[in-house]
């Protein structure tokens, strides 16, 4: 899993069926005391994440399956959880 | 999932079963920005995609799963035509 901040979201209507009912939001990939690594993900909401939560994400089919409760979808990044805090040793 | 860009189509009448009757697109990768990121690959279309359109498509063993009989080599799928994206509150696409 990997720490992620959402920074916005995609809207579509015609997608596979999957995605039905599914937010897709875009997640910027943060190393854990904050910083931006400058690569973004699309990932698929499940914990009513919003625009500027920390948030932690999957990024494999298995677990994909596993958060959407589908059978092998076409998902493999999911939002499982938003971060409260973060506390790294330095 | 990424976005991208549909650039072309690919015919391939040699090929292998499991991909007969699949449109496949070329797409550009595009960052959350639309700034072009990566070199263009070739994935499947599930949703009728057409050149020029912006897209979402999922790579590696899931892109597989987009399509029936899941088991077939795709490893890029386009899974949805993409209506807005905002960043920070602001519309990137369409551009106001």
């Amino acid at each position: 899993m990997f720490i992620g901040r959402v920074i916005g979201e995609v809207v579509s209507t015609v997608h596979h069926d999957a995605m039905n009912g599914r937010k897709l939001l875009i997640v910027e990939r943060l190393d854990p005391d904050g910083t931006s690594l400058d690569e973004t993900i699309l990932a698929v909401d499940s914990v009513q994440a919003g625009r500027g939560d920390t948030v932690l994400v999957v990024d494999e089919g298995g677990s994909a399956a596993l958060v959407t409760g589908l059978d092998n979808p076409p998902i493999r990044t999911v939002i499982v959880g938003v971060i409260d805090s973060i506390d790294v040793e330095e | 999932m990424h976005l991208a860009r549909v650039i072309g189509t690919v015919w391939a009448t040699a090929k292998v079963d499991s991909l007969t009757g699949k449109r496949m697109l070329v797409v550009q990768p595009l960052t959350h920005l639309l700034e072009e990121r990566g070199t263009p690959l070739v994935a499947v279309d599930t949703v009728s995609a057409a050149p020029g359109q912006l897209v979402y498509f999922v790579k590696s063993r899931e892109a597989a799963k987009a399509l029936s009989p899941t088991f077939n080599p795709a490893d890029a799928a386009i899974v949805g035509i993409v209506d807005h994206v905002t960043v920070g509150g602001e519309s990137i696409f369409p551009k106001e």
